[in-house]
């Protein structure tokens, strides 16, 4: 348990910091202490209606006010909401049921081409009728039918695959994200469906007429960018908050306790009539829902859809979250989500504007033994193209020195001393790595 | 039409053969490293691909030296075989070893670990090079006598670079045979492979077998890279992945951890590969190309998983409690 202090504490910095990024909307400080409030409501234990009341505080009434004078705001946060869920997603799959999914952006990419295909010209190219589908009721229809969709698609890689060891379902799953990609790419021919490489756009949103009249109330005027900035901000807010309940809920569940039964044990699990396959099945298709969903929306909010989006990189990166957060740990995989993008957006990009200033300028470091001129830098040095070098040292590092992640799942912890006490009683060669 | 597509059929085998002989190169590393390990060591196909990279060095820094396009790529072969080597072998000293010392539960982390090993070498060979030369695309450089071509009969024609690959690539394979089978170091994996804790007390340090594993792997993967650059010339840092995934499926088909699978399985696989790809084009009348030839080695991993998932050599085994 928390002390009340420390709760406090978070209380007033996130006040504090709240008034101090209303004020200053676009300096990057006040920024990154709201983020430290949200983290540590999130990580510390005990106080739960307070922390929630926080939480609840700087995302409905922090953010808002402070993104209507500067939408980045928005983008930045609505990003974090979408890998947020996709990595609540995946930590169900990798977390809870233990089953490596490196093709997970598979799924995202069919919830993003079945809104895209339909919410523009594009289905016009392979059947009739009046494409694309305006009018508010089709977007959430097409969420839903994405969230089908892509629970379809878990299910049908997931059937034979699943009957397999881990690792197997591991390259196996490598292998279908890029046949999806492959195929996104190439059903341009003979009948035009992705329209290839060249991706579809425009992309229909749904009409929002209440919200800019709610917005025109508060005085607020912003245009239809500004209404849409925070329209998706909402909505991401609301599916991350179903994503949770329905993570939680499943976690206490039969099934949640079926998926972590199948991870530290499929032997003794199938002992006590539990049918691996059925239950693996379970958590991909359960895992690839929540990227269906959030491709639907991904796909409105961009306009735009391309095979490019949806590369194994992507899939790694939500992998990154997970094991940062720690596999298994539902406020893991957020916090994980929120780091990986704030690190990917905002820390990589300026650290990059930071040097092209260096180099710009000429700034000369001077150590006394050795100088160095930032002019000489060459151009290759840009750190946020390094995504992947710092995905690869994220989980390297992580894997070495901590493996339960930050937040490790509960479960864990409770076991952690007993399986010390086991670790010394075993020999040392029976120490084998899997 | 189908006349055609007869007398092409002996070029087209022998090209699929070529290919095969590099996934069966890349396919041995991931077999030693699974037998002795029982990990797919995801980090090998960037393995493959800093010995393609170095290659590209050796002919950069030894070209203007060196006249005869045989001793050049004969150079560039071996300085290859030891980059990729002690990378390997640095890689499961770094990597791998630590992992295997704190002993998680979880079978993923060695898994993970190597994908974040994968990932981190794209993007330092990328820095690296774009540091060095200032660009990360890079060209085997052709050659007048590397690139000429033989008649053979059948319509057949083969370059003399072909040649080349196949003789280094039979010649390596029939020596790591030798090796696995005759030595001393050979008995020694074979033994760790079969049971970790039994060879341990029979004298065998383990740690030292791993490790020569994966330089031995390793070097076998770097040649490979090599010959890859040879065959098709273009190399950049991203090269890896696809090779990488398609040895795997090479080594599943022949039966994981076993050598001779590997090498039969890598042959098989890029005959399989290259006749799909040309002949799925005529029979559908190219609605299906080229295009999807890297689908069509997944298709097979899958199929093959499904009805034999011991591979082509391998036993069936069922799993201990």
């Amino acid at each position: 348990m928390t002390p009340g202090w420390i709760i406090a504490l978070i209380a007033a910095a996130g006040a504090g910091f709240g008034l101090a990024l209303i004020a200053a909307p676009r300096s990057a400080w006040p920024l990154l202490g709201v983020f430290g409030a949200l983290f540590a409501c999130l990580s510390v234990r005990g106080w739960k209606p307070a922390r929630f009341a926080i939480a609840l505080a700087l995302l409905l009434v922090v953010i808002p006010a402070a993104g209507v004078q500067n939408n980045f705001l928005f983008e930045l946060v609505t990003q974090m909401g979408i890998f947020a869920a996709m990595a609540l997603g995946l930590n169900i799959v990798v977390g809870m049921a233990g089953l490596l999914d490196l093709g997970y952006a598979a799924f995202f990419a069919v919830g993003a081409y079945t809104w895209a295909i339909f919410g523009s010209a594009q289905a016009a190219q392979f059947m009739s009728g009046d494409f694309p589908l305006a009018g508010w009721p089709y977007f959430y229809i097409f969420s839903a039918l994405a969230v089908i969709a892509a629970a379809l698609l878990g299910t049908l890689i997931g059937l034979p695959a699943l009957r397999l060891r881990g690792d197997y379902l591991a390259i196996v799953t490598l292998g279908l994200g890029q046949v999806v990609r492959v195929l996104a790419n190439n059903l341009d021919q003979p009948v035009n469906i992705t329209n290839g490489p060249q991706g579809i756009t425009p992309i229909e949103r749904p009409p929002i007429g209440w919200l800019e009249s709610l917005m025109g109330a508060l005085g607020i005027d912003g245009g239809p960018a500004l209404g849409y900035a925070l329209f998706f901000y909402l909505l991401v807010l609301a599916v991350i908050g179903v994503v949770v309940l329905v993570n939680v809920r499943l976690d206490r569940s039969r099934f949640g306790r079926a998926w972590v039964a199948i991870r530290e044990d499929e032997i003794a699990a199938r002992a006590m009539g539990i049918s691996p396959t059925r239950t693996k099945l379970q958590a991909f298709a359960t895992g690839a829902a929540f990227s269906g969903v959030m491709g639907a929306i991904f796909s409105a909010k961009q306009l735009f859809v391309s095979p490019e989006s949806f590369t194994l990189l992507q899939s790694i990166t939500i992998l990154a979250m997970v094991i940062l957060g720690g596999m298994g740990s539902i406020r893991g995989a957020i916090i994980g989500a929120m780091a990986v993008t704030l690190l990917n957006i905002e820390v990589l990009k300026s650290f990059s504007d930071f040097l092209a200033r260096l180099r710009q300028t000429g700034f000369v470091l001077d150590l006394g033994v050795v100088s160095f001129n930032f002019a000489n830098l060459s151009d290759q040095v840009e750190p946020a193209k390094y995504e992947r070098m710092i995905f690869g040292i994220i989980l390297i590092l992580m894997m070495i020195f901590r493996p339960s992640g930050l937040i490790p799942e509960a479960r864990h912890r409770l076991e952690e001393g007993e399986q010390t006490e086991q670790m010394k009683a075993t020999p040392a060669g029976k120490r084998r790595a899997p | 039409m189908s006349n055609a597509l007869i007398t092409l059929l002996p070029s087209v085998v022998l090209e699929g053969l070529l290919l095969g002989c590099v996934y069966a190169m890349i396919a041995l590393g991931y077999t030693m490293v699974y037998g002795v390990l029982g990990l797919i060591n995801f980090a090998h196909a960037e393995v493959f691909m800093v010995g393609a990279v170095a290659g590209v060095e050796v002919y950069r820094y030894l070209g203007p030296l060196v006249d005869n396009p045989y001793v050049l790529a004969l150079a560039a072969v071996i300085i290859a075989a030891g980059v990729s080597g002690a990378l390997a072998m640095a890689i499961e000293r770094l990597a791998y070893r630590p992992i295997r010392r704190h002993g998680s539960s979880n079978r993923l982390v060695p898994l993970i670990t190597a994908i974040g090993v994968s990932f981190f070498l794209q993007d330092l060979v990328r820095l690296i090079e774009g540091l060095w030369h200032g660009e990360f695309y890079m060209n085997y450089p052709a050659s007048d006598p590397m690139e000429y071509l033989h008649e053979l009969p059948f319509g057949m024609t083969i370059q003399n670079k072909s040649i080349l690959v196949m003789v280094v690539a039979v010649s390596m394979m029939v020596g790591l045979d030798r090796l696995v089978r005759r030595t001393r170091l050979g008995r020694a994996i074979r033994a760790v492979a079969q049971d970790l804790p039994t060879a341990s007390l029979m004298g065998i340090d383990p740690d030292r077998v791993i490790s020569r594993t994966f330089l031995i792997g390793g070097a076998l993967g770097g040649v490979a890279g090599v010959l890859f650059g040879l065959l098709y010339s273009q190399i950049n840092p991203f090269v890896g992945f696809v090779p990488g995934v398609k040895a795997f499926t090479a080594a599943v088909l022949g039966g994981i951890g076993n050598i001779h699978g590997a090498m039969l399985g890598g042959l098989v696989l890029g005959t399989l590969e290259t006749l799909g790809g040309t002949y799925l084009f005529f029979l559908t009348d190219g609605a299906i190309g080229n295009e999807y030839k890297d689908v069509f080695a997944f298709v097979i991993l899958v199929l093959l998983l499904l009805f034999r998932p011991q591979g082509l050599l391998g036993r069936a085994q069922g799993e201990k409690v």
